[in-house]
């Protein structure tokens, strides 16, 4: 075994807790990781918001994730040195590289991959084999974030999750593909359900989907109730749902609950896409929930947080993004209460785990249309190129700056999204890493003619989004990225407050004066524009090699001593 | 089950007309242009002759958070405080703040369901008055350019 080889799996083993045996194989490695002993009477599996990454992928946790007001300081919003303190993680090892950004580039390589459905797959059946009983639950936001997904309109992601054997999901980005087509959607995907409590009608107030599922769990009567995205047509372009209301329906939810508990369900457990935040906050108030299986946000939060409520506790959780975590929550119930829990959020090393044979042959299938185009290499990176963050990425910068040339256009604006993989120095960018970046159903990119108050009035919107102190009034996603222009900002601050001193060329913004300003992914109908990804490709196909990307983070005032941003 | 209940809906409605519950003649005497013409919320509930409420946790406001569509934010109202005669609702940034007013006969639940239109994120400010005295709860919705989710 070479030097290298050892140290990594020694590292890995460190972080399962593992005595350091010399002369551990991969095997006993993976097996001290993995093997988690099951516990109670129900168990459940979750992962969420794999954004259609059938293969493993690299993914950096971010190094800015401020939490404001109550959140300051508090799980999910604590980034580097600051989460490992907090949930006792050595520095170093293998649990480290999955949960946090530090020495990225070198523990990447270190660590190898991590996801991918086929090695999820062989986990999932590792830990069904000690809980045949146990759920898997899938949070959402798994039908888009590939080319092939996008392709597809979806088709790939459901014959994945049907393989897995996922019993029941929620979803978010999947109502981008339109009403109809989710509806359709949900027929192939039977016998998984989609949960929705909070989707009905917009005239009469009917469901939607169902609202959540009463299943018998190793004898134990468990409710599963699902919550969307409750922004989803906010967020994304009205018209792919128009009939359609979401909302946080909080006096709903309670109702559910209230009904589920009177028809026996001894655990209910919400399958949520609201993002940590939100979830905190509805724990405070909702009455009767075990726990909250969280998505959205994109926060690999290795241990529950526990939010006490009307003399009971509601577990809340959020699993990462990308297929990196698969989470475990096994529950004792006794009587009508969860008496005692234990919780893992397992990274999902493609190294440790063989990919599952059934499943590998199924992603290569759905690939082989599609792989000699997403195959193309269109260019080198000297650099690292991630997105997540909450002000800008590296990869972000690239689409900026193809944006600039492209449109001729002063100032650039691309969304805050927080999926999009993460591609090593030296590593060649192909046309399916661009569409990791990219790939959604309203991707037009756009030349707009913006006044100086207009683009500090979008760029104080989406910061209200992301630094409301009421988790009620944020969106999720991150800060729109900004190429060609600077800017301050002071999160702390109220709306119309939190942004000053925008400058072009260095020189202030003026009010009055209209700027042109390029940008992607409007939300407007009737919205038209040639694909971002072709932008993209375009811009790197010209090049060939890429020099590492200049950071345009703006200057943050006011979050001294956070533990959301890295010093 | 829609059409079992859209002719409930249209039953109770008219039910309701039937026993006088939405006295619509009265609602019409007592229109108050000055209170619906005032650019001011204080100035709308001055004409009503209803300033100077005490805050109330009777008057529940369901809406949402941020506003799918502007052009159409649902807002349901329900007051618990005894002898409620009449909702008034205000949307303190809309050019004309006062939204609605709603009187209540003996017997009828003080109960309203109604879209407003709002340009900018506002304070909603609802006023339930009872045996002469004026209650106050508010809720803010928000309005937004949106796009940007994660």
């Amino acid at each position: 075994m070479r030097r290298r080889e050892f140290l990594r799996l020694l590292a890995l083993a460190a972080a399962a807790g593992a005595t350091l045996r010399p002369r551990a194989s991969e095997a006993q490695a993976a097996s001290e990781l993995y093997d988690a002993p099951p516990f109670g009477d129900v168990s459940l599996l979750h992962f969420t918001d794999t954004h259609a990454q059938l293969l493993p992928v690299h993914f950096r946790e971010p190094s800015v994730n401020l939490g404001i007001g109550e959140a300051a300081g508090r799980p999910p919003h604590l980034v580097g040195e600051a989460l490992l303190k907090r949930f006792g993680i050595a520095p170093g090892g293998a649990a480290a590289h999955a949960f946090t950004y530090l020495d990225f580039e070198a523990a990447a390589r270190r660590f190898g991959k991590v996801g991918g459905f086929a090695h999820l797959a062989t986990l999932v059946k590792r830990l069904r084999a000690s809980r045949p009983h146990a759920l898997l639950l899938d949070g959402g936001d798994t039908w888009q974030g590939s080319a092939t997904s996008l392709w597809t309109k979806g088709a790939d992601m459901i014959g994945a999750q049907k393989l897995l054997g996922v019993d029941l999901m929620t979803a978010h980005w999947e109502f981008t593909f339109g009403a109809e087509r989710v509806k359709q959607a949900e027929k192939e995907l039977a016998p998984v359900e989609l949960l929705a409590q909070n989707v009905k009608t917009a005239d009469f107030e009917d469901p939607v989907f169902k609202p959540y599922a009463l299943r018998m769990v190793n004898g134990v009567p468990v409710a599963i109730i699902g919550q969307a995205f409750p922004y989803t047509p906010i967020a994304h372009p009205r018209y792919f749902v128009p009939d359609w209301t979401f909302g946080i329906q909080e006096p709903r939810l309670q109702k559910l609950v209230d009904e589920t508990r009177a028809r026996g369900a001894r655990a209910v457990v919400l399958l949520s896409h609201n993002g940590m935040d939100v979830d905190l906050k509805l724990a405070s108030r909702v009455r009767g929930i075990d726990a909250i299986l969280g998505g959205h946000t994109h926060d690999g939060v290795p241990a529950p947080i526990v939010v006490s409520n009307g003399g009971a506790k509601t577990l809340v959780t959020n699993a990462g993004s990308n297929g990196k975590f698969l989470g475990v929550l096994d529950l004792e119930v006794k009587g009508n209460r969860v008496a005692d829990y234990r919780y893992r959020l397992l990274p999902v090393f493609a190294g440790l785990l063989p990919a599952d044979a059934q499943m590998a042959a199924y992603i290569e299938k759905v690939r082989a249309p599609y792989r000699a185009k997403l195959e193309e290499k269109l260019a080198v990176t000297e650099g690292l190129l991630y997105r997540r963050g909450n002000f800008t990425g590296s990869f972000d910068q690239l689409i900026l700056d193809a944006l600039i040339e492209a449109k001729g256009a002063e100032i650039a604006f691309s969304p805050g999204f927080r999926w999009g993989t993460t591609l090593l120095p030296g590593e060649a960018i192909t046309l399916e890493h661009v569409m990791d970046q990219t790939a959604i159903t309203y991707a037009y990119s756009t030349l707009n003619e913006l006044t100086g108050a207009q683009i500090k009035a979008i760029l104080e919107d989406v910061a209200d989004n992301l630094f409301n102190p009421d988790p009620y009034f944020q969106q999720g996603g991150d800060m729109v990225r900004v190429g060609g222009m600077t800017y301050a900002i002071d999160p702390l601050a109220n709306i119309g407050a939190r942004i000053f001193d925008l400058r072009v060329d260095g020189l202030p913004i003026r009010p009055a004066r209209r700027y042109k300003v390029a940008g992607w992914a409007p939300v407007a109908e009737g919205a038209s524009g040639e694909p971002v990804w072709d932008v993209l490709a375009r811009y790197l196909r010209d090049r060939k090699t890429l020099a590492p990307a200049r950071l345009n983070l703006p200057r943050v005032v006011g979050v001294e001593g956070n533990p959301g941003i890295a010093r | 089950m829609n059409v079992v209940r859209r002719l409930l809906l249209v039953r109770a409605g008219a039910a309701a007309l039937a026993l006088g519950l939405l006295a619509p003649i009265r609602a019409l005497a007592a229109w108050s242009k000055d209170a619906f013409a005032a650019k001011k919320a204080d100035d709308a509930l001055k004409s009503l002759g209803a300033s100077g409420a005490e805050p109330s946790k009777d008057i529940v406001i369901e809406a949402p958070q941020i506003a799918e569509n502007g052009a159409v934010v649902p807002i349901e109202i329900a007051s618990t405080v005894p002898g409620t005669t009449s909702i008034a609702v205000l949307i303190e940034k809309n050019p004309y703040p006062l939204a609605g007013k709603f009187d209540f006969m003996e017997g009828a639940l003080p109960f309203v369901k109604l879209n407003v239109k709002m340009a900018e994120t506002s304070e909603v400010r609802v006023v339930a008055s009872a045996g002469g005295k004026h209650y106050v709860a508010t809720r803010e919705i928000k309005v937004t350019i949106g796009g940007c989710g994660g």
